[in-house]
C-alpha cells in the first residue's frame, strides 16, 4: 500500500456517516450508541444523515420485512461508494426468530454485508465493536488499484 | 343490557336479522347475525336510539378449518353512553358465518373504521367484501400469492427475496424530461 492509499483509508474509516435505517428494536440500541452515554462520536462516525446520498454505512437495524427489502435495495443503490453495510443483530443477519413467510433470512440476500453484529438486540459496545472492525476493514483497503 | 335484551330490540327493527344468542366465556353479550341481513342489522345496531352502537373496536375474521362454514368474521361493537351515543355504555359481539368462497356485505358504509380491517381481512384471509370502496392488499406487498393467516397456508414457506427491478431511463426520455422542465420555467 502507498502513502496516499493509507491516507485515502485513514480519512475514510475516520469519518463514517451513517444513514438512518433503524427497523425494530435494535434502533434503539443504534441511537444508544449514537447518543451522549456511548458516544459514537469518539470514533468519527456520530453523523447519522437522513439522505443516503450522503451517507457512507447503511446500518440495517431490525428485521427486514419481505416488503421493505426493495426499499433498503434502493436505499443502498442511491449511496455513493465507497459503501459498507453492518447486519445489525438476529434478525437482520438470519431471521431471528422470525422464521416465517414474511420476514427476509438474512439482509446478504438483498445487499452485500461488511460486518454481522450478533445479539438481541446487541448492547451499543457490540455495535461500537462492529464499527471499530469496519475500520480495521477499510483500513486494509486499497484506494487506488 | 344482555344479549337478549338486546336482540329483543334489535329484531323489532330487523325482523329477518335470524339473530341466535350464544354463551360467551367472559359474559360480553354475543350473537350470530345472518350473513344476508348483516348490513341492514349493522345499521339498526348503529342507528337505534336503544342501542346506538357506534363505535365499531375491531372486526377479526377467524379460519375453522375444517369445519363448515370455515370462517366467522367478529364484530366488536361499543356504545359510548355518552349524550346522543346510547343511554348506557355497553359491548356486543357481533358474529357472522362465511363459508369458503363466498364473500360477506361491507359494514364501511355504516362504522368507517371498518374500511381497513376488511382489506386487511382480505389480505391475510382471503375473504371477500361487497361495496367495499378499496379491496386491495394492506400489509402484504401487492404481488402477494396467499393469505398468510389461514390455517392452510404453508407459514415458513421459503421463496426468493423479490427485489426492485432497477429504473432504467432512455436518452431520449431524459432529454424529453429536461427540455419539459426548461419549458415550464420558461412559462414561468
Amino acid at each position: 500500500m502507498t502513502s496516499v492509499d493509507k491516507m485515502v483509508a485513514w480519512a475514510r474509516r475516520s469519518s463514517i456517516w451513517p444513514v438512518t435505517f433503524g427497523l425494530a428494536c435494535c434502533a434503539i440500541e443504534m441511537m444508544a450508541m449514537s447518543a451522549s452515554r456511548y458516544d459514537i462520536a469518539r470514533f468519527g462516525a456520530e453523523v447519522f444523515r437522513g439522505s443516503p446520498r450522503q451517507s457512507d454505512l447503511m446500518i440495517v437495524a431490525g428485521r427486514l420485512s419481505r416488503k421493505m427489502a426493495p426499499v433498503l435495495r434502493r436505499i443502498y443503490d442511491q449511496m455513493p461508494e465507497p459503501k459498507y453495510v453492518i447486519s445489525m443483530g438476529a434478525c437482520a443477519s438470519v431471521g431471528g426468530v422470525f422464521d416465517n413467510y414474511a420476514i427476509v433470512q438474512g439482509v446478504d440476500q438483498v445487499v452485500p454485508v461488511d460486518v454481522f453484529v450478533p445479539g438481541c438486540p446487541p448492547r451499543p459496545e457490540s455495535l461500537i465493536y462492529g464499527i471499530v472492525q469496519l475500520q480495521k476493514k477499510i483500513d486494509k483497503q486499497k484506494a487506488f488499484a | 343490557m344482555d344479549s337478549h335484551a338486546i336482540i329483543d330490540v334489535l329484531s323489532r327493527a330487523v325482523p329477518a336479522a335470524g339473530l341466535q344468542a350464544v354463551q360467551s366465556a367472559d359474559g360480553m353479550p354475543t350473537m350470530y347475525v345472518a350473513a344476508e341481513q348483516l348490513v341492514e342489522t349493522c345499521r339498526a345496531l348503529r342507528d337505534t336510539p336503544e342501542l346506538r352502537f357506534a363505535f365499531l373496536a375491531d372486526l377479526l375474521p377467524v379460519d375453522y378449518l375444517p369445519r363448515e362454514p370455515r370462517y366467522e368474521i367478529v364484530y366488536l361493537l361499543a356504545s359510548l353512553g355518552m349524550s346522543g351515543y346510547g343511554t348506557t355504555a355497553k359491548r356486543l359481539r357481533v358474529k357472522v358465518r362465511v363459508p369458503s368462497g363466498a364473500s360477506v356485505a361491507s359494514v364501511s358504509s355504516i362504522w368507517p373504521a371498518a374500511n381497513w380491517s376488511e382489506r386487511e381481512a382480505y389480505d391475510l384471509f382471503g375473504l371477500h367484501f361487497d361495496g367495499h370502496p378499496d379491496m386491495r392488499r394492506i400489509l402484504m406487498p401487492d404481488d402477494w400469492e396467499g393469505h398468510p393467516l389461514r390455517k392452510d397456508y404453508p407459514v415458513q414457506i421459503k421463496t426468493p427475496v423479490k427485489v426492485y427491478a432497477p429504473l432504467q431511463v432512455s436518452q431520449e426520455q431524459f432529454v424529453a424530461s429536461i427540455e419539459a422542465t426548461r419549458e415550464r420555467a420558461r412559462k414561468d
